[in-house]
């Protein structure tokens, strides 16, 4: 089971962690850290356990799905949302944790010493992403974002988005031509 | 009450599909005293228990049955399984549709000897002409509720709407308002009036759009001569050696194959399923499928030339609010060739949710040109272009030669290329919403490719000669006279218009001949 859940505790004192070692472990982009089987933002008070999947894996997976579909108003965690599909399906599917697994090896490869998360411009990892971009691998990671990160109702607000307006009697009285500035 | 007929019942007329042919066609021959089995793919859900969540209602209404693709579109290569966006649900894609109900104009019934020979182009006039068609027009309209006829008032603009307006304005258009829809703009019918909650294509929770789901089928049940058989996924049409058909073998709930015996049957499955349930009825007798004497089912297939228009202003717009197609421009709809192509073209307000836009924006797209676009989802407004595309022999619904469905049934294979005259109208289209849109200050906009299609035509098409289609001008098949064609799949050419209003009417009509037709003893 992969879980992701909310950390009461700033994360840095339960584990014993300095803030110059989370530094030093975080990757490049956002501070995720890895503790025995899970990924841990510390700065967000989230973590996310993996079970088929490297915990290394999935970090560099979160920072894989936020290049492909980077916005910057929306916080790692949904991200770690929308990818923690891959685990479950590699926990029943040896071949489905192969094609991850490896894919995350080779990105790390083609990144040198430091691996993926060690590349400090994202432009940098954009173009071995390009690079990779018609592998099965990415295909399968690029598709099941579409569905995985945009259909989180949580992040709707954030594009501006209301869903669901039955229940509120539609928009009749809350603003369907409300428009001013034309 | 709804009735309940008996398998070996050889008096009834069945129809096959519940939506906009044959849900109407199945409760204008029960108005008039006829016995009918309608057999519907898909299960039956009620108003109430549609959802306002896109990818949740998808899962609830859509045909999912996997399908093939092939041809140049970009539909074949972004959704190589889903050619089309429809329904398999009680009501047919009458649940999912906009509401947008335009009669054809005059010229879209002759478009061969309007637009003269275009190379290419499989071409013919419609044996019916609009003159004739437009007392079924008429009924039609008042059996829907369109707003701007019968002294409805027209819908309430919502924003996406005034920001058409404005463009159109700026641009010099002169036919712009809020379209003619089948959607209440006051309580009649039962039914509530709009609530401007958006969501139309995941079926409306107010019922205030017309789907025959809560009108014509609850109608003709009323009748005691209807009866809808949900999922009930008809397989072949059975005939006799003079060639008459005698009934239809489906596959029930259970997946367990029964046999109805029918007096006449009606095929409305929408131009894809159609022709491939026609082409999978063939016997020793009709080797190349039913009806297909002339070689044409499954041939000129359509789908409108199709495209949107996203773009983002620097304040806000909230386009998703309200009736999501309640905003048309019609100028270009008029044929003009001195623009680079034959026939036109309508622009509709349209908007997609979130999810559906990050799917439908520029499928396969990613990166930061793509994701700017949607950080700025709630600053856009959208259009669609539905224009008249040219039936091809060469795009058409063949059965799959390797892959078959859960009842042994060959999957649809859905050939499409566009003709160099689609290419040249969504050209000219994407130039003007662009334009458009610029005109009322957008900092980006965006040529969206067209989704799976949503207007699946002229697959089984409607031919005054028998060597030149599939049916006559009653929809009724030149090689057997008791199996007829009820749903969009019997249009001769696609005009620019959405097409429901118009697969409402021949249905309207050709109830009307098979009442006669039944009591003349003919068939």
């Amino acid at each position: 089971m992969v879980t992701i859940y909310e950390r009461k505790q700033p994360q840095e004192r339960k584990l014993g962690l300095s803030r110059r070692e989370l530094l030093k472990r975080g990757g490049a982009g956002a501070l995720l850290i890895i503790s025995g089987s899970a990924v841990i933002s510390p700065e967000h008070a989230w973590g996310l356990e993996t079970s088929a999947l490297k915990p290394e894996t999935m970090a560099t997976l979160i920072q894989v799905a936020r290049d492909i579909y980077p916005h910057d108003q929306v916080p790692d965690k949904y991200y770690a949302i929308a990818v923690k599909g891959h685990d479950e399906t590699a926990a029943k599917d040896p071949a489905h944790k192969e094609l991850i697994e490896k894919g995350i090896a080779d990105l790390d490869k083609k990144a040198g010493e430091g691996g993926y998360r060690g590349l400090g411009w994202e432009e940098q990892r954009v173009a071995l992403l390009k690079e990779i971009e018609k592998t099965p691998f990415f295909q399968a990671v690029r598709g099941g974002l579409v569905v995985s990160l945009y259909n989180q109702k949580e992040v709707w607000p954030i594009f501006g988005y209301e869903g669901e307006s039955y229940s509120k009697g539609g928009y009749i009285a809350r603003g369907f031509n409300d428009i001013e500035w034309l | 009450m709804a009735a309940q007929f008996d398998l070996k019942n050889d008096g009834v007329v069945v129809i096959i599909g519940s939506g906009a042919g044959g849900g109407t066609l199945g409760n204008e021959l029960a108005q008039k005293g006829i016995d009918v089995v309608i057999l519907e793919a898909g299960a039956r859900h009620e108003y109430e228990d549609f959802v306002n969540d896109e990818w949740d209602s998808f899962a609830q209404l859509a045909w999912k049955d996997k399908r093939a693709t092939s041809g140049d579109w970009r539909v074949a290569k972004d959704f190589p399984n889903l050619p089309a966006w429809i329904v398999k649900s009680v009501g047919g894609s009458t649940t999912h549709w906009a509401g947008a109900s335009l009669r054809f104009q005059e010229h879209e019934f002759k478009t061969l000897s309007t637009y003269g020979k275009v190379k290419g182009a499989n071409l013919v006039d419609w044996p019916v002409t609009l003159a004739e068609m437009e007392p079924y027009y008429a009924k039609a309209e008042a059996k829907m509720g369109v707003t701007g006829t019968n002294n409805w008032p027209r819908l309430p603009g919502n924003n996406n709407f005034k920001v058409l307006k404005a463009g159109a304005d700026k641009l010099g258009y002169k036919e712009c308002h809020t379209g003619n829809m089948a959607i209440n703009s006051v309580e009649r019918d039962d039914r509530n009036s709009c609530q401007q909650t958006g969501f139309c294509f995941q079926g409306c929770k107010w019922a205030a759009k017309w789907s025959t789901l809560y009108t014509e089928i609850p109608k003709g049940e009323a009748t005691g001569h209807l009866e809808v058989r949900p999922n009930s996924m008809v397989i072949k049409i059975n005939h006799d050696a003079s060639g008459k058909v005698t009934g239809v073998v489906y596959a029930d709930k259970d997946g367990k194959l029964q046999e109805q015996k029918a007096r006449i049957v009606a095929v409305a499955g929408n131009s894809i399923e159609s022709p491939r349930l026609l082409l999978n009825s063939e016997s020793s007798k009709f080797p190349h499928g039913l009806a297909n004497s002339s070689g044409q089912v499954g041939k000129n297939y359509m789908r409108h030339t199709t495209g949107s228009v996203y773009a983002i202003f620097d304040k806000p717009v909230h386009m998703y609010r309200g009736t999501t197609m309640a905003g048309i421009i019609r100028d270009e709809a008029r044929h003009d060739p001195s623009r680079g192509f034959v026939g036109g073209y309508e622009m509709e307000t349209l908007s997609l949710g979130l999810p559906f836009m990050a799917a439908f924006l520029n499928p396969g797209g990613w990166g930061r040109s793509f994701t700017t676009a949607l950080d700025h989802y709630d600053h856009m407004a959208g259009l669609w272009i539905v224009g008249e595309d040219m039936p091809r022999e060469e795009n058409r619904i063949t059965l799959h030669k390797d892959e078959k469905d859960e009842h042994g049934m060959p999957i649809a294979d859905v050939h499409f290329d566009d003709h160099a005259n689609d290419t040249a109208m969504r050209d000219h289209a994407y130039k003007q919403g662009q334009a458009l849109y610029a005109a009322v200050g957008a900092t980006r906009t965006f040529p969206t490719p067209p989704y799976p299609s949503t207007h699946n035509l002229g697959t089984n098409r409607m031919s005054e000669k028998p060597a030149d289609g599939v049916v006559n001008k009653h929809g009724q098949a030149h090689d057997i006279k008791n199996l007829f064609v009820s749903d969009g799949s019997q249009f001769t050419t696609g005009g620019a218009e959405n097409p429901t209003l118009t697969i409402v009417s021949l249905a309207i009509r050709q109830a009307d001949y098979i009442a006669a037709q039944m009591s003349a003893k003919s068939i």
